[in-house]
């Protein structure tokens, strides 16, 4: 009987609790409350957790140097996405349907950003990526737009520097192909290599493998048995850097390229002494600021976490500050008001340079070229559009 | 296509590379499965556990590496001993699906133990520059730890086997698994037993991680899960319970997924299916697998 009556108690302390819970939800993400609240979703753990944490990083200073606008408090709910496309997806419907977010900022990776352009698109809220560099992200998507450069002038540029400074005739691509990025920048990369050659056949083997992905030895094998003067293997960090190690070990000693993933401290440690040499393509140095605003940002990174800011720290500023810009000009937190707003973005003076949002909603930037030398990347280059 | 000699050497290096270290993990998750007919479904995690252990032992500490690798096996041993105190042991009476349960919850509990604790970034695995040498021989290029790997799997293989063989307490480990209430009823201490089969079990997977490690130098929280999965399809391929099977299991698996990047690059996307579609093939045509004997109970 006591016993009963204990579970009976339990439930409803339990029932009483779950309807306080959603009660006291409510109240903080209505419309007419104080708070605007900004939704981030980055991958957190997973094979692109160096690159999210270190967006995040940017965005929380950001919004701590900048903490209000239209004389409300913006709080950011930060998701992790887990670097799973089922996960971002959940992730942005989430911040939207529960967290009652404005705006968006996100993802690391095109895929993720991918993943959560439908749900955006049909809920109207805006979206911002960082360094989601696909092209696919923001086509035909009114709601997704991005503070950084694309792929086809990625590829192009890299493509450049294989013909021009390396001078390669030939070349190899190994891609992730379950990353979006990898398949699409490798693509834009062959059509400029073929292009500046003047060779259809200029890319004499091509070989895949799948994010998780440990080993490459295979795949190595078969690329260099073709005998290509340079490798273009976008990928991610870690995959990229064992990739590269293995590389090593099996004596291919040609030059190895890749984009903009590969700037994180990880892609240094993991591949060691095997990825000296290794030249990518970025966003943003710290060696050359472009506008006033880079250098204060560098000045209050290094301040708030005691290291050199990298180019997604400095994109996840730069999305930040373009929503509040966004929100300030349209005078209100309503999605469609910011969105109409972000559309308009002009020669907004960001830490990665000046950025216009063009009618796709993309930034037309410049790009850095950077070497690692030492166990440090070092800055070579940078490319104008 | 045409493969030339050297490519093919180079090919076969590879997957001899890769088998030997499935092999490696695969001879622990057999061996517990053999003695208890439990598959430890955290087996994968620990190998986790044991690769960040030696990290945090050779990078936070001055101890030698070859004192770190030997330290952190031990406590990985000593991990593996706790997870079956509060995970199984429990359980030792409830029906072996209630385990099976069991050890997926402690598998999924370690996995974000880890991401909580070693964070959700990858560590780079401190490697000993004299396991990071380049040989060449005859225009084959291999790093060193892929000789060392096969070494060390074959040395355990022997050590283990004259546990089992020829000692008393591996005698009980065999009288447990034909009969446990049996054993229980000739004196043997159960407890003690099953212990010491998972502090073995745990090492095992700890010198596969340290291994892991060495070759693929990038740590995460989730590293465990794949090659757990693979090394539990390589013991079933083997015969599951049967340690020279592991072995097997591991080779096959392992040149198995090289050769097919290797001859069919256009499959290169399934290559982890290949481990599940030669786990339903055997299963299929020879469940006891390879080298297995005939088991009378089902699982």
């Amino acid at each position: 009987m006591y016993r009963k009556l204990g579970v009976l108690m339990l439930v409803l302390v339990l029932v009483s609790t779950m309807l306080t819970g959603c009660g006291g939800s409510k109240e903080t993400g209505g419309g007419d409350s104080d708070v605007i609240k900004i939704g981030v979703f980055e991958p957190m753990t997973g094979s692109s957790a160096a690159g999210g944490q270190m967006t995040v990083e940017g965005i929380e200073l950001a919004n701590e140097i900048k903490p209000e606008v239209l004389g409300k408090k913006v709080e950011l709910v930060i998701v992790d996405n887990k670097s799973d496309k089922v996960e971002a997806a959940n992730a942005v419907s989430s911040l939207i349907d529960k967290d009652n977010v404005v705006a968006i900022i996100g993802s690391y990776g095109s895929s993720l950003s991918m993943a959560a352009g439908d749900i955006v698109k049909e809920k109207k809220v805006p979206a911002v990526g960082c360094s989601p560099t696909n092209p696919l992200v923001t086509l035909n998507n009114d709601y997704y737009f991005r503070v950084c450069f694309i792929d086809p002038f990625q590829g192009t540029v890299m493509a450049n520097y294989a013909v021009k400074e390396l001078g390669a005739k030939t070349a190899a691509i190994i891609q992730d192909v379950t990353q979006d990025y990898s398949v699409g920048l490798s693509k834009y990369f062959m059509d400029a290599f073929k292009e500046l050659t003047g060779n259809e056949n200029a890319i004499v083997a091509t070989a895949s493998y799948n994010t998780g992905d440990q080993d490459f030895t295979a795949q190595l094998t078969n690329v260099s048995s073709a005998n290509p003067d340079v490798i273009f293997a976008p990928g991610n960090y870690g995959e990229s850097a064992l990739l590269i190690k293995q590389a090593r070990d099996q004596g291919i000693n040609i030059p190895i390229l890749g984009g903009d993933t590969w700037e994180s401290p990880e892609f240094l440690s993991i591949g060691g002494d095997a990825v000296e040499g290794a030249v990518f393509s970025t966003h943003f140095t710290a060696e050359a600021p472009v506008t006033e605003v880079s250098e204060e940002f560098l000045a209050k990174y290094k301040e708030k976490y005691g290291k050199e800011a990298n180019a997604f720290a400095a994109l996840g500023y730069d999305a930040y500050m373009v929503i509040l810009d966004a929100i300030e000009r349209a005078g209100s937190a309503d999605s469609v008001a910011i969105r109409d707003a972000l559309s308009e973005t002009k020669d907004f003076v960001g830490a990665t340079g000046y950025i216009t949002l063009d009618e796709n909603g993309d930034a037309v930037k410049s790009a850095v070229i950077k070497k690692v030398e030492n166990g440090e990347f070092v800055f070579l280059t940078v490319v104008e559009p | 296509m045409t493969m030339s000699f050297t490519e093919f050497m180079q090919h076969l290096a590879n997957g001899i590379s890769l088998g030997s270290l499935y092999a490696l993990i695969a001879i622990g998750y057999t061996m517990v499965y053999g003695i208890l007919r439990l598959i430890n479904f955290a087996h994968g995690d620990i190998f986790m556990l044991g690769a960040y252990l030696t990290y945090y032992a050779i990078v936070f500490t001055s101890i030698p590496w070859y004192i770190a690798f030997i330290l952190a096996a031990v406590i990985t041993g000593i991990i593996g001993f706790l997870l079956e105190r509060i995970a199984y042991r429990p359980l030792r009476d409830a029906q072996r699906i209630t385990v099976l349960i069991s050890a997926i919850g402690a598998s999924f509990f370690l996995q974000n133990f880890a991401t909580v604790v070693f964070g959700g970034r990858p560590k780079a695995f401190p490697i000993p520059q004299l396991l990071n040498k380049i040989v060449n021989l005859g225009g084959v290029s291999i790093n060193i730890v892929t000789f060392i790997i096969p070494a060390i799997t074959i040395g355990l293989l022997i050590g283990l086997n004259y546990i089992i063989n020829k000692t008393k307490t591996g005698m009980a480990m065999r009288a447990l698994s034909k009969d446990y209430d049996t054993a229980r009823l000739m004196g043997i201490d159960v407890n003690r037993i099953i212990s010491i089969t998972f502090f073995i079990g745990s090492f095992l997977a700890a010198v596969g991680g340290i291994m892991w490690g060495i070759k693929y130098p990038q740590l995460m929280p989730l590293m465990g899960s794949m090659p757990g999965v693979k090394c539990f399809i390589a013991a079933v391929i083997g015969g599951i319970g049967n340690i020279g099977g592991a072995v097997l299991g591991g080779f096959i698996l392992g040149l198995g997924e090289i050769l097919l990047v290797a001859l069919l690059p256009g499959l290169t996307g399934y290559r982890d299916a290949f481990a599940f579609i030669l786990l339903i093939i055997i299963l299929l045509a020879k469940p006891t697998g390879l080298l297995g004997e005939k088991v009378t109970e089902k699982v």
